[in-house]
């Protein structure tokens, strides 16, 4: 048994690999049981997750903090409105997600580059002003950009291949929806097998590196600046394929979607799940998703009229981070860890658990900043 | 290194799985089609018709905006009272959006896929509803009475066919204060403060149509900032001793502070939009944090239109029909003119849906608007314009002016028109004499 798991936690590729067939075997199952609406909906949870791993990336492995990943998503999702703007625009779907990603990229190094400057209060300062900016352009610009308005997003026609594959698979007839969360949690599946693989590489070591201690780092021999800038321009292209999901799942790119408060909600997404930690973004992005609606029902079922109903969300919203603070401060993943970890060195079991063993970087602290990816279940 | 060699091994196996996939030609059986209708509609039982629409329910839109769904509920609950229509219950569903289009998108797909509703009634705002337009149409969802003047719920049918809007659009309503202005206030030099979205240049359209040589200054303001100072400014620089003003109540609010501020007294034409008396008094107050003592009273003396009655006007017996409905159905809070609103815009789908019949189906209530909509009576004081040609709302509208304390005083006829070079007539329906049928329930 212990040696079953020792060899799992080396074959860090083959691992990330199963557990993400494993994810995706997930997906398929819950899209297929899941209704038009249901399926909408955990579209919105993949993309808030594939932002959200993103940024936990950054905060988590590299400490530095972005306020601004709301402002990356909404290049993403405009660099998606301006290729699909009509049912006859003829850019595959896999291009525009492609690009989007790479103007983010190119956006992720020119901040990159100034944030890799800046510390703590400061950085936060520099991405916040991109989270007001960003959303101004698009205003400023209104013959090209739509105004306050914004830009319809037209999702192409679905390729009749996948049409056929899908009944083929299984059964059942592919809605758009059901397509636009495959295509959702497809991109999120293969960004976190990335993300991990990065996390678990020389290149998630050194941020790590620069994150406990920049003056030990840089005694040895890890270039601070490229560090940071790498980091940053990694996190950046993922908020730029959750850009363009969301794009593709709300149909449209408007300014009022990409306020302040979509970055706000990122980062709490983050600290609600635990920094650090893939399977924590998934978990925080299903809290934002799924709360909201289930507290406005339950303030309905119990009388409310549909105004105090609708204010009750931001209420419960705010208790349960106010609870997740005092109560678990690592996040819900971080705590969840915490208590395997105990049972594990109270029990007869000797060895430290695994994932902490397969990463020789790991804080000696070991909180919940180590980094799996999980599967990909809801 | 071992990365690069593992890499096309899964890719290499999916390539090989699509082959064989491709090879089996599963493809065939994918052909069933929906059975065509018929059997029932989605969102209609024997007992019950159930529609939804998104309201700002929070947020900065949510002043006033917000009572609109109380006022519809209301009317609902009244109809319901009597039995219905056609023996059918009326359920309302309003969810929250918060004024936000990616809200709006989520909300709508919830009425629209999970509660399954046969119609959505009376969806607000401009950036909001164009963000759902199309997948309502898509759909074949009827989009009736959207809460917004934007020319594009209703001029495109083809585009838009299951879309019909309700208030006048904002180019008849530029159009109509235009010529106001160009006939009674000829030697006024116009300057315009506009919404920076559709709503500002719908109007713009209509104003400059009559108003072109008398314009010296245009400023805009971006929904959101709530700095209007520049923009006053300008205006002021600029000369202009008539401002109309096409923006929401909020911005009424903070053009009258930044304008007192900066000592500037020009004579105030506010669109229908932004002219509530009781909510822009109170929002005085409020912004202000009670160094202007805001009350119905403040806008006295102000120049505005109005395509139904108000509550000012406590002896029409549409807001008879209104008083009475709230009295016995509304919730916490008195009748206001947004509740009017909502209860305006509830008795024209009850009429639709009695126009449509028995066999209630979503193609059915459309038609039967296209074919009576013309001819509907209604607390609006002109008629709507809806044929198969066109779904535009409520033809026309009067210039008022508000005096003692709120109370709109009527300046002209109700006058009626239609985009684009279309005349201004003096509206001869008689529209605005009707009185409500005995039980208040349209017959």
């Amino acid at each position: 048994m212990t040696r079953l798991r020792s060899w799992w936690s080396e074959v860090t590729l083959l691992r990330h690999l199963v557990l993400a067939a494993a994810g995706l075997l997930v997906v398929v199952a819950v899209l297929e049981s899941a209704g038009d609406f249901r399926s909408l909906q955990l579209a919105s949870m993949a993309y808030l997750g594939l932002a959200a791993g993103g940024l936990t990336i950054l905060t988590g492995l590299n400490g530095q903090i972005s306020l601004g990943h709301g402002a990356l998503m909404a290049i993403g999702a405009y660099t998606t409105a301006l290729l699909l703007p009509d049912r006859e625009s003829s850019t595959p779907l896999a291009l525009v997600v492609l690009a989007a990603v790479g103007a983010t990229l190119a956006v992720g190094v020119a901040v990159g580059y100034a944030a890799a400057r800046l510390h703590g209060p400061y950085l936060a300062g520099a991405t916040l002003a991109l989270a007001v900016a960003v959303p101004g352009v698009a205003l400023f610009f209104k013959g090209r950009l739509g105004g306050e308005q914004g830009l319809r997003v037209v999702l192409p026609d679905i390729p009749e291949w996948v049409l056929d594959l899908a009944f083929f698979v299984t059964g059942q007839e592919l809605t758009r929806s059901r397509y636009v969360a495959y295509v959702a949690w497809l991109t999120l599946v293969v960004t976190f097998v990335l993300l991990a693989n990065l996390s678990r590489s020389r290149v998630g070591r050194r941020w790590r590196a620069v994150r406990d201690d920049a003056v030990a780092a840089e005694l040895a021999g890890i270039h601070l600046g490229r560090a940071r800038v790498s980091a940053f321009t990694v996190s950046a292209a993922a908020a730029g394929a959750a850009g363009a999901m969301m794009a593709i799942t709300v149909r449209l790119a408007a300014p009022s979607g990409f306020t302040l408060n979509l970055s706000l909600t990122l980062l709490t997404a983050v600290v609600l799940g635990g920094l650090g930690s893939l399977t924590g973004a998934i978990i925080g992005a299903a809290l934002l998703t799924f709360l909201p609606q289930v507290v406005t029902g339950w303030g309905t079922d119990a009388g409310l009229s549909d105004i105090r109903a609708a204010e009750l969300a931001p209420l419960v919203y705010g208790l349960v981070m106010i609870l997740v603070i005092l109560l678990a401060p690592s996040g819900i993943v971080g705590t969840l860890r915490r208590l395997a970890v105990r049972r594990t060195r109270g029990g007869p079991e000797p060895a430290p658990p695994a994932t902490d063993a397969a990463d020789p970087a790991a804080p000696s602290s070991s909180d919940a900043l180590t980094t799996t990816s999980k599967g990909t279940s809801p | 290194m071992k990365r690069r060699h593992t890499r096309p091994a899964p890719l290499a196996g999916v390539l090989a799985t699509l082959a064989l996939l491709a090879a089996c030609g599963a493809g065939d059986d994918r052909s069933d089609e929906d059975g065509g209708g018929g059997v029932s509609e989605v969102g209609v039982s024997e007992e019950s018709v159930t529609v939804g629409a998104h309201f700002p329910l929070t947020g900065v839109a949510a002043p006033g905006y917000s009572e609109i769904p109380t006022g519809a509920q209301a009317y609902f609950d009244y109809v319901n009272a009597q039995g219905g229509v056609h023996g059918r219950q009326i359920e309302y569903l309003v969810k929250d959006d918060g004024y936000n289009p990616t809200n709006t998108n989520t909300v709508t797909s919830e009425l629209v896929l999970q509660d399954e509703i046969f119609a959505m009634v009376g969806g607000l705002g401009t950036p909001t509803h164009s963000a759902v337009v199309d997948f309502l149409n898509e759909e074949g969802v009827p989009d009736l009475f959207v809460s917004s003047g934007s020319l594009q719920w209703g001029d495109d049918v083809e585009d838009k066919p299951y879309t019909f809007g309700w208030q006048p659009d904002y180019e008849i309503e530029g159009k109509i204060i235009g010529q106001y202005v160009a006939e009674n206030l000829p030697d006024a030099k116009v300057g315009l403060f506009l919404q920076d979205d559709d709503f500002g240049e719908d109007a713009e359209k209509g104003v400059r149509q009559y108003l072109e040589d008398q314009v010296v200054g245009v400023e805009r303001y971006t929904s959101g900032n709530t700095d209007v100072g520049p923009q006053i400014a300008g205006l002021q620089a600029s000369g202009a001793d008539l401002v109309l003003s096409f923006n929401t109540p909020s911005y009424t609010a903070l053009s009258q502070l930044v304008s007192l501020k900066l000592g500037y007294d020009p004579q105030w034409f506010y669109s229908n939009v932004g002219s509530d008396p009781d909510l822009v008094g109170s929002l005085l107050s409020e912004f202000s944090e009670g160094a202007v003592e805001g009350s119905a009273s403040s806008l006295d003396g102000v120049l505005t239109t109005e395509y139904i009655p108000g509550i000012d006007q406590a002896e029409d017996p549409w807001v008879q029909l209104w008083q009475k409905v709230w009295d016995e159905h509304g919730t916490e809070g008195e009748l206001t003119n947004y509740r009017v609103y909502g209860m305006s815009h509830a008795y024209a789908f009850v009429q639709a849906l009695q126009a449509a019949g028995e066999e209630l189906t979503r193609d059915g209530l459309v038609e039967a608007l296209e074919e009576v909509g013309q001819d509907l009576d209604g607390p609006q004081l002109a008629p709507f314009r809806f044929t198969a040609d066109s779904h535009m709302g409520i033809s026309g509208l009067r210039v008022v002016e508000i005096k003692d304390g709120g109370a709109a005083d009527p300046l002209t006829p109700v006058l009626v028109s239609d985009i684009g070079d279309a005349p201004i007539e003096e509206d001869t329906s008689g529209q605005a004499d009707d009185a409500p049928p005995e039980g208040g329930v349209p017959e």
